[in-house]
C-alpha cells in the first residue's frame, strides 16, 4: 500500500508544477503589450470590426481572469484551443500528430547517449593509462558545448552531400506502402514485419539520433568512469578479489552497480533532452513538436506555443515521476 | 571552503583548464574590442563574388551576398558576447539575491521561491527561452532579457543551497547573538564562502548562456538581417550544405563552440580545484 500513497502523492505533485509553468507563459504572452492577433497576422491594416470579430472568436476579449480559467478547464477535456494563424485548426491534433516523431528520436537518442556515454566511460574505466582517463573525464564535462545545428549540418555534409548514404531529412522516404500505428515509426515497422521500412526509418533516425545522443552523453561518461573507479576500490570489490575472481570479471561485477545512478540520471537528463529534440529537429527537417513550435514561432501563433509549453511541463512531470517511481523500486534504501 | 583570495586566484590561474578557457575567451574578447581593426573588409557589404570558397584575400570565404566570412565572423562577436554578458550579469545577480534570501530568512518565502524556481528549472530552458523571445519580440536586448530570466534559477537554488549548510555554523550563531544586522551577516558572512562555487556556476552557465543565444539566432529571434551574428550566419549556411559549400556554415559554427569550450574549460578547471583541495 505504501508504494501506491507514494506514487498517487508524487503525481499530484505533477499539478503545481505545469500550474506554475502554464501561469508564467499565460502572464508573458498574454499580459505583455501588443495584441496577440496583430502579431500573428503580422500586419496593423486591418479594419477594427474584424479585429474584433477575430479577437471574440479566439475569446479573446473576455476578461485575463476567466480566459485563464476556461483554457485550464478545456485543457483537461482534451481541448487546447484553437490555432490564431491557421484558423479554427485543433491544436490537440496537430500535438498528436507529431508528438510520436518526438518521442521516438528522444528514445534513440538515449540509447546512442548511452552506448556513447557508458561505452566511454567503461573503457576510461578500464585502460590504465592516465592520459585516456584525463581524455574521458575533460570530454565528460565540455562535450554538451557542441552546438547541435553545427554538428549536425556537418555530419549532413559528410553523410549526405560526400558519401551520399544518408537523408539529410525527414522521417521516412515517401515511395513506401506503410501505414503508421502508433507513430513511432521504427516501432510499427517491426509490428508489420516491414524490415525495408523499419532499415529506412532507421537511416533517417541515425543522423539526428547520434548527434542529440553525443550531446547529451557528457554525464554518461563521467557517471560511469568516477562510479566504476570508486566501487573499484571498494571493499565488495576487495571481497571477490580475495575469493579469486579475476579482474576483467570483477569490472563486470563493478559495473553492475553502475546501473542504478545511470538509470536515475536517464530522468534527469529528460530537460535537456527535449531542449535539444527542438534543435535536432530543426536542423534535421524532423517533423516533431520541436518543429511544430520553431514553426508556431514564426507566426507568432500564441496559443499553439502555450499549448507546447504545457504539454512539454507534462512530459517533464511524468518523467520525473516516472524515475522517482522506479528509483523507489531498484534501491531498497529509498523510504516512502 | 575557502574564500577567494589572491593566493587561490593565483592557483586558478596554474591550472591548464583554466588558462586555456582564459586565453580562449581574451582572444574572442579581443577580437569584439578590435573588430574595427581586424575585420579586413566591411561586415555587411558586397566586397567580392559571392559564394568564393576560401582562399588568400578572403580567407573564410564569401557567403551567397559577396560578404566576407570572417569580416562576419569578427564583427559577430560582439554581439554574442554582449547579449551574454547581459543575460549572465542579470540573472547572477537576481539569482544570488534571491538565493540569499530565500535561504537566510527560510519559511513561507523560501517554500514558494524554491517550488517556483524547482518548477523552472526542471523545464527545458531552451523551450522557455524560446517563449519569452516570442513575446518579447525579436531584438538582442530582448533576447538577453530571455536569457537572464531562464537562468535566474540555476543562481537561485545553488546560493540557497549553500546559504543554509552555512546558516547553522557556529560564526553565524555568533554573529546573530551579536546582535549584526542580518545584511551584514549575509553580505560580509556568507556571501564570501559561496564565491567559488558561484564561479563554477557562473562559467558553466556562460557556456549554456552562448549555445542557447546561438539557438535563439539560429530560429531568427535575436538580430535583424544584414547585422552579423553567429547563429543567424549558421542557419544561413543551412542551405548551402547540400551544394557543398561547407564555408557558409562551418565558421560560425566553430566559433559558437570554441567560445563556449572556453567557458566550460574555466567551470571544470575550477571544480577540480575545490574537490581535490577538500580531500
Amino acid at each position: 500500500m505504501g508504494l501506491v500513497k507514494y506514487i498517487a502523492v508524487r503525481a499530484l505533485m505533477i499539478i503545481p508544477t505545469v500550474l506554475i509553468l502554464y501561469t508564467l507563459v499565460f502572464v508573458i504572452l498574454r499580459v505583455l503589450p501588443g495584441n496577440p492577433v496583430l502579431a500573428a497576422l503580422g500586419t496593423k491594416n486591418i479594419p477594427e470590426e474584424q479585429l474584433k470579430a477575430l479577437m471574440s472568436e479566439l475569446g479573446l476579449d473576455k476578461p485575463l481572469i476567466q480566459q485563464y480559467f476556461e483554457y485550464l478547464i478545456n485543457f483537461t477535456r482534451g481541448d487546447m484551443g484553437k490555432s490564431m494563424v491557421v484558423r479554427g485548426r485543433p491544436i490537440a491534433s496537430d500535438i498528436i500528430d507529431k508528438l510520436p516523431a518526438t518521442l521516438e528520436l528522444s528514445i534513440w537518442a538515449i540509447l546512442f547517449s548511452l552506448i556513447i556515454g557508458v561505452g566511454l566511460g567503461y573503457i576510461g574505466a578500464r585502460v590504465q593509462n592516465p592520459y585516456v582517463k584525463t581524455i574521458v573525464r575533460l570530454m565528460g564535462s565540455i562535450v554538451f558545448v557542441i552546438f547541435i545545428p553545427a554538428l549536425g549540418l556537418s555530419l549532413q555534409l559528410v553523410f549526405s552531400r560526400y558519401l551520399g548514404v544518408l537523408p539529410t531529412g525527414g522521417r521516412l522516404s515517401v515511395t513506401m506502402g506503410f501505414k503508421p500505428i502508433t507513430g513511432i515509426y521504427t516501432l510499427d515497422a517491426l509490428l508489420q514485419l516491414n524490415i525495408q521500412a523499419f532499415f529506412d526509418a532507421l537511416k533517417h533516425l541515425v543522423l539526428p539520433a547520434f548527434t542529440l545522443g553525443l550531446v547529451i552523453s557528457g554525464p554518461y561518461m563521467r557517471l560511469t568512469l568516477n562510479n566504476m573507479e570508486e566501487i573499484m576500490e571498494s571493499k565488495i570489490i576487495e571481497a571477490y578479489r580475495a575469493r579469486g575472481i579475476r579482474d576483467s570479471r570483477l569490472l563486470r561485477h563493478a559495473f553492475r552497480h553502475v546501473l542504478v545512478p545511470i538509470t536515475t540520471y536517464t530522468g534527469l537528463q529528460f530537460s535537456l533532452l527535449m531542449g535539444g529534440a527542438v534543435l535536432t529537429e530543426t536542423t534535421f527537417n524532423w517533423p516533431g513538436i520541436g518543429t511544430y513550435l520553431v514553426d508556431k514561432v514564426m507566426y507568432r501563433d500564441y496559443t499553439a506555443i502555450q499549448a507546447v509549453i504545457i504539454i512539454f511541463a507534462i512530459i517533464v512531470g511524468l518523467t520525473s515521476l516516472i524515475v522517482d517511481v522506479l528509483y523507489a523500486l531498484i534501491d531498497p534504501r529509498v523510504r516512502y | 571552503m575557502m574564500s577567494l583570495n589572491s593566493s587561490s586566484i593565483y592557483i586558478a590561474f596554474k591550472n591548464r583548464y583554466v588558462l586555456t578557457g582564459l586565453i580562449i575567451i581574451l582572444i574572442f574578447v579581443f577580437m569584439a574590442v578590435f573588430a574595427d581593426f581586424i575585420a579586413p573588409y566591411s561586415p555587411v557589404e558586397y566586397v567580392g563574388p559571392p559564394l568564393q570558397p576560401p582562399s588568400r584575400e578572403y580567407i573564410m570565404g564569401t557567403d551567397n551576398l559577396g560578404r566576407d566570412i570572417f569580416s562576419r565572423i569578427v564583427y559577430g562577436s560582439r554581439i554574442m558576447l554582449t547579449i551574454v554578458a547581459i543575460a549572465v550579469a542579470i540573472s547572477g545577480a537576481v539569482g544570488t539575491i534571491l538565493g540569499l534570501i530565500s535561504g537566510y530568512i527560510g519559511g513561507i518565502l523560501d517554500r514558494l521561491l524554491s517550488f517556483t524556481m524547482d518548477s523552472i528549472y526542471a523545464f527545458p530552458s531552451l523551450i522557455l527561452a524560446i517563449s519569452l523571445s516570442v513575446a518579447l519580440g525579436p531584438s538582442p536586448i530582448n533576447a538577453a532579457i530571455a536569457i537572464a530570466l531562464v537562468y535566474i534559477p540555476t543562481y537561485f537554488r545553488m546560493i540557497r543551497g549553500q546559504v543554509l549548510s552555512i546558516k547553522n555554523e557556529t560564526y553565524i550563531e555568533i554573529a546573530r547573538a551579536l546582535g549584526l544586522p542580518s545584511t551584514r551577516i549575509v553580505l560580509r558572512h556568507i556571501l564570501p564562502h559561496v564565491t567559488k562555487t558561484l564561479m563554477v556556476v557562473f562559467s558553466m552557465n556562460s557556456a549554456d548562456a552562448i549555445l542557447t543565444e546561438a539557438a535563439l539566432s539560429f530560429m531568427g529571434l535575436t538580430v535583424q538581417p544584414p547585422t552579423p551574428d553567429w547563429g543567424f550566419d549558421l542557419y544561413k549556411g543551412r542551405g548551402f550544405v547540400l551544394a557543398g559549400m561547407w564555408w557558409i556554415m562551418l565558421f560560425p559554427g566553430l566559433c559558437i563552440i570554441l567560445l563556449a569550450v572556453g567557458f566550460a574549460l574555466i567551470s571544470e578547471g575550477i571544480s577540480t580545484l575545490i574537490t581535490t583541495r577538500k580531500r
